[in-house]
C-alpha cells in the first residue's frame, strides 16, 4: 500500500472476534473505524474486552474470525507493516528494571532499525519530551509509576508511529500524572497521531476522546462522540433543595413546568428532568424565585458516560469491573497462557 | 531481513543480556560461592576415599574439581530462564514482539548472558581449584580445554531453563527445575567414580547420566591427561543438550510470541 | 491465651502444609533424595581404612539426613514466616493475637509437625532399604529427641531473621548459615576420618556432638550424649532470644 494510502487509513474493524479455548468469547463481533489524526477512546469495565481488542490490533494475538486494517495494512496477513506503522503502550509498563531509561531507547530505537547516528539523537528528544531527561540514567527499578508510564509512552514512540495504541495509560496514577499524560496524548493527536485508547475512567473518555466506543462483554454496546451518547440518553437533571424543609412540596410544584418529575431527594429537595435542556436553568431560578420559596442549594447533574452505559447495558460502569474483576483476570490469563 | 538487522538485534539484546547478569550479583554471587564451598567441603570430609583401591587420583581435591562446572551449569538454567520468565511476566516480551525481532536473535542474545557467566564461573573455578592445590595435568592447554568445555555446558544448560520459561511463562516453574537438576547432578559419578559405586541400582542410574560424562571430560583434563575420546562424548553431549535445548525453546517461543 | 494462638497459628500452617503438595511432598522428598544419594552412592566409603562404624553406611548417613531434615524443616518454616509478612497476614497475626509469643510457638508447632510427617516416611524407607539399628527404644527416642531439639533451635533461628527481614529476600540469610553449619561436620565419614582444616573446623562445630550421639543412638553405642544435649538445649534457648528479638522489631516496624 501506497504511502498516502497510509496516512489515509486509520483504523478499520469488521465483525472482530476473540475466542479461548474453554472460555469466554472475549471479543464478540466488534465493528468500528478510526479516522486518521483521531483519538478513540474505548471504554468498559474489567473483563469487557478492551485488552483483547489491543492485542489483535497490535497483532499480538490473532483473532478467531473477522478483519481489521491498521493503517492500512491487514493485522493477519500483514503483521510486520503493521508493526511497523504502530506503537503500542500495553497494560504493563512492560520495562526492564536493570536497564536505565536511556539504555531503554537504544534498545527500542536499535531494534526498530533506526540508523546508528539518529538513535542517540531520538532518544535525548522523546526522554525531554516526557519529561525525563534528568532520570535517563537512572536504573527503571527506581523510577515512579508516572515516571514509568511516561517512558512507556516514550519508547512507544520511538519510531515516530502514525497509530497508536494506549491500553489504560493512566492506571494507577496520581492526578498530576494523569493530567501531564493527558496533556501529552492530546499533543500527539494535533500531530497527526492517531490514538486508539482503552480506559475504565469515565473522565479521561470525556476529556480526551474525540469519539468513544463503549464496549461490554465483548460486544460494542454504544458509539459515538462524548456529546452525542449523552444528548441521545439523558436530559440533565436539575434539584432544588429548599432552606425549610417544609417547602419541599412548593419546591416541586414550581419545578413541574419544566418536565418529568423525579422524585424527592435524600437532601429534602426536589428534583425535575429538564426537557429543554441545561439552557433552562435560568427559568427553573426564576420560576423558584416568584414563588418566593428560599433555596438552601440548587444542583445540575449532566449525564454522564456511566448514565450512557446504564441505559445501554442495565448497569453502572463505574463498579461493573469490581464484579467482572475475576472475569477480566481470566482473560488476560487466557491472553499470556 | 537483511545481515546486518539480524545482528543488530542480536548484539543489542546480547549487550542487554550481559547487562543485566552483570547487574545482579544475586545471580553471580551464589554460583561462584556456592559451588566453591562445596568443593571446600567435600574436598576435606571425602578426602580419605582415595584411599579406595581404584581411585584415580590421590588429590580428592582435583577429583573434585569437575564439579563446580557442573553446578554453574545449574545456575545457568536457572538465571537464564528467570531472567526471561521475568521478561515474560512483566510483558517486556510484548514490547519485544512489536519491534522486527527475528526469534532467533532473541534466544541468542538472551544466550550471551550465560556466556559471560559461564566465562567467569569457570575462570573462577579453575584458579580457585589451581590455588588450592588442585593438579592440571594438562596443563594451560587443558585450562583453555576446561573454560571452553565449562562455557559450552553452561550455555547448553541455559537453553532449558529459555525452554521452560517460554513454555510457562512463569519464573516459579524454572525455579521448580533447580531439584530435578540437583537430583541429575547427584545420581552421578559426582563423588565417586562410576567404577566404586557399590550399589547396583545407582551404578546403573549413573552409568545412564550424561551427567557422569561430562564430569569424566573435565576429569580426563585434570587428572589423565589428553583423552580425545572423553573429550568428545563430553563436548557431543554439550552440543546436543545445546541442539535440543534450542530445538524445543524455538518452538516454545512460536507459541509465546504468537504474532501474525 | 498463648496455648489458643500457638494452636491457631500452628493449625494454619498444618492446614497449608497437608492440602498443597508444593509445600508437602518437597519437604518429604528431598530428604528422600539426600538419603538415597548419599547412603546409596556413598555406600563404598565404608570400605576406606578405618571407617568402622559397626550398624552401617546407611545407618551413619540416616542420622545425618535425619538431622538435616530437622534443620531444613525449621528453614522452611522461616520462609513461611516471611512470606506471611510479605502478604500482610503475619499483621492479621499481630493485630488479633492476645499473645504474640503465641505466634512464634504456633510456627514452631507447626514446623515439628511437618517434621514428624518427614521423618515417619523417611524412617519407613531406611528400614525397608535394609538399615540396621543398634540402638534400643531409649536410644532412638533419644536420636529422635536430638532431631526435636534441632528443628525447633532451626525454627527459632529461621523465624528471628523473619521477622527482621519480613521478606522472602532473607530466605538465603537463613538457609545459608544453616547449611555451613550441617556440612562443616563429618557428613560423610567419622571426625577421626578428617584431616585437615575441615578437621579442625568440625571439631568445634556443635552439629559434630549432635551428628556424634546420633550415630552413637543408632548404633546402640550411645557417645557424647551431655554434650549433644547441652548443645541441642541451649542452641533453641539462644535462638528464642533471637526469635523474640525478631519479634520485637516486627512489632516496632507496624
Amino acid at each position: 500500500m501506497s504511502a498516502n494510502a497510509e496516512e489515509r487509513a486509520g483504523i478499520e474493524v469488521e465483525g472482530l472476534v476473540r475466542e479461548f479455548k474453554n472460555g469466554p468469547r472475549a471479543v464478540d463481533g466488534i465493528d468500528l473505524r478510526v479516522a486518521p489524526g483521531e483519538i478513540y477512546g474505548f471504554l468498559g469495565p474489567n473483563g469487557a474486552g478492551k485488552s483483547t481488542t489491543v492485542l489483535m490490533l497490535t497483532t499480538l494475538l490473532p483473532p478467531t474470525s473477522g478483519t481489521a486494517r491498521v493503517a492500512g495494512f491487514d493485522i493477519v496477513r500483514e503483521g510486520g507493516r503493521v508493526r511497523g506503522a504502530i506503537g503500542a503502550a500495553l497494560q504493563e509498563a512492560a520495562l526492564d528494571p536493570l536497564l536505565t531509561g536511556r539504555e531503554h531507547m537504544r534498545l527500542q530505537t536499535a531494534l526498530h532499525g533506526l540508523p546508528k547516528a539518529e538513535r542517540t539523537e531520538r532518544s535525548a528528544e522523546l526522554l525531554a519530551r516526557v519529561g525525563l531527561s534528568e532520570a535517563a540514567n537512572r536504573r527503571v527499578g527506581e523510577y515512579s509509576g508516572g515516571m514509568k508510564r511516561r517512558l512507556d509512552l516514550a519508547l512507544a514512540l520511538a519510531h515516530r508511529p502514525s497509530i497508536l495504541f494506549l491500553d489504560e495509560p493512566t492506571t494507577g496514577l496520581d492526578i498530576q500524572s494523569r493530567s501531564a499524560l493527558w496533556d501529552e496524548v492530546a499533543g500527539l493527536a494535533k500531530e497527526g497521531v492517531t490514538v486508539f485508547l482503552t480506559t475504565q475512567y469515565l473522565e479521561e473518555a470525556d476529556a480526551l476522546a474525540d469519539r468513544v466506543g463503549i464496549i461490554d462483554h465483548g460486544k460494542i454496546v454504544a458509539e459515538g462522540t462524548p456529546a452525542e451518547l449523552k444528548a441521545e440518553i439523558g436530559r440533565p437533571t436539575v434539584e432544588a433543595v429548599p432552606r425549610d424543609p417544609g417547602d419541599q412540596e412548593r419546591v416541586a410544584q414550581a419545578l413541574r413546568p419544566f418536565g418529568e418529575q423525579c422524585g424527592a431527594t435524600h437532601r429534602g429537595g426536589a428534583s425535575v428532568l429538564l426537557e429543554g435542556g441545561e439552557s433552562q436553568l435560568a427559568d427553573v431560578v426564576r420560576a423558584l424565585d416568584a414563588e418566593g420559596i428560599a433555596i438552601e442549594q440548587l444542583q445540575l447533574h449532566a449525564p454522564s458516560l456511566d448514565d450512557v452505559f446504564l441505559a445501554k447495558t442495565g448497569r453502572s460502569l463505574e463498579g461493573a469491573g469490581e464484579d467482572e474483576g475475576e472475569a477480566g483476570s481470566e482473560e488476560m490469563e487466557a491472553v499470556q497462557a | 531481513m537483511n545481515k546486518s538487522a539480524l545482528s543488530i538485534q542480536v548484539g543489542q539484546l546480547a549487550r542487554r543480556s550481559v547487562r543485566r547478569t552483570l547487574r545482579q550479583p544475586a545471580q553471580i554471587v551464589p554460583a561462584l560461592i556456592f559451588p566453591l564451598f562445596l568443593l571446600a567441603v567435600n574436598s576435606g570430609g571425602l578426602k580419605s576415599a582415595t584411599n579406595l583401591p581404584g581411585f584415580p587420583t590421590d588429590s580428592y581435591l582435583t577429583f573434585a574439581l569437575a564439579v563446580p562446572f557442573m553446578q554453574g551449569a545449574l545456575f545457568s538454567v536457572m538465571n537464564a530462564g528467570t531472567d526471561l520468565a521475568r521478561d515474560i511476566e512483566t510483558g517486556f516480551l510484548n514490547r519485544l514482539a512489536l519491534t522486527p525481532l527475528r526469534g532467533a536473535a532473541l534466544l541468542s542474545g538472551l544466550l550471551a548472558g550465560a556466556f559471560v557467566l559461564g566465562l567467569i564461573q569457570a575462570g573462577t573455578y579453575l584458579i580457585v581449584g589451581l590455588v588450592a592445590g588442585a593438579e592440571l595435568v594438562t596443563g594451560f592447554p587443558g585450562a583453555l580445554a576446561i573454560i571452553a568445555l565449562s562455557v559450552s555446558i553452561t550455555v547448553a544448560f541455559g537453553t532449558l531453563g529459555l525452554f521452560v520459561a517460554l513454555r510457562t511463562g512463569s519464573g516459579e516453574a524454572v525455579q521448580s527445575l533447580f531439584p530435578v537438576f540437583f537430583v541429575f547432578l547427584f545420581i552421578s559419578s559426582m563423588a565417586l567414580p562410576l567404577d566404586l559405586l557399590e550399589t547396583d541400582w545407582f551404578h546403573a542410574l549413573a552409568s545412564a547420566n550424561p551427567v557422569s560424562y561430562l564430569l569424566g571430560a573435565f576429569r580426563s583434563l585434570l587428572i589423565e591427561g589428553w583423552d580425545l575420546g572423553a573429550l568428545a562424548l563430553g563436548f557431543g553431549i554439550a552440543a546436543t543438550i545445546l541442539a535440543l535445548g534450542m530445538f524445543a525453546a524455538s518452538a516454545a517461543l512460536k507459541t509465546r510470541l504468537v504474532r501474525t | 491465651m498463648t496455648r489458643d494462638v500457638a494452636r491457631a497459628v500452628a493449625w494454619r500452617s498444618i492446614h497449608n502444609f497437608l492440602s498443597n503438595p508444593a509445600f508437602m511432598v518437597p519437604a518429604i522428598v528431598f530428604p528422600l533424595f539426600f538419603f538415597v544419594a548419599f547412603a546409596g552412592g556413598l555406600s563404598a566409603i565404608a570400605n576406606t581404612p578405618g571407617f568402622d562404624f559397626p550398624s552401617g553406611y546407611t545407618a551413619f548417613q540416616f542420622v545425618f539426613v535425619l538431622l538435616q531434615s530437622a534443620a531444613f524443616g525449621g528453614v522452611f518454616t522461616g520462609f513461611a514466616i516471611a512470606r506471611d509478612f510479605e502478604i500482610g497476614f503475619a499483621n492479621r497475626y499481630l493485630l488479633a493475637a492476645q499473645s504474640r509469643g503465641g505466634i512464634v510457638v504456633g510456627y514452631a508447632l507447626a514446623a515439628l509437625t511437618r517434621a514428624f510427617v518427614t521423618w515417619t516416611v523417611l524412617t519407613v524407607v531406611a528400614l525397608v532399604a535394609g538399615m540396621e539399628v543398634g540402638g534400643a527404644g531409649v536410644e532412638l527416642f533419644g536420636l529422635y529427641g536430638l532431631a526435636v531439639l534441632v528443628n525447633v533451635a532451626a525454627t527459632l533461628w529461621a523465624a528471628g531473621v523473619a521477622m527482621r527481614v519480613r521478606s522472602i529476600q532473607g530466605g538465603p540469610l537463613m538457609q545459608f548459615p544453616t547449611f555451613l553449619i550441617l556440612f562443616l561436620a563429618p557428613v560423610y565419614v567419622p571426625l577421626s576420618l578428617l584431616s585437615g582444616w575441615i578437621h579442625a573446623v568440625a571439631s568445634v562445630n556443635p552439629v559434630t556432638a549432635l551428628l556424634e550421639a546420633g550415630r552413637g543412638f543408632i548404633s546402640g553405642d550411645p557417645t557424647q550424649v551431655a554434650l549433644a544435649f547441652a548443645v541441642a538445649v541451649v542452641l533453641p534457648v539462644l535462638f528464642a532470644l533471637w526469635a523474640r528479638g525478631g519479634l520485637k522489631r516486627a512489632e516496632a516496624a507496624g
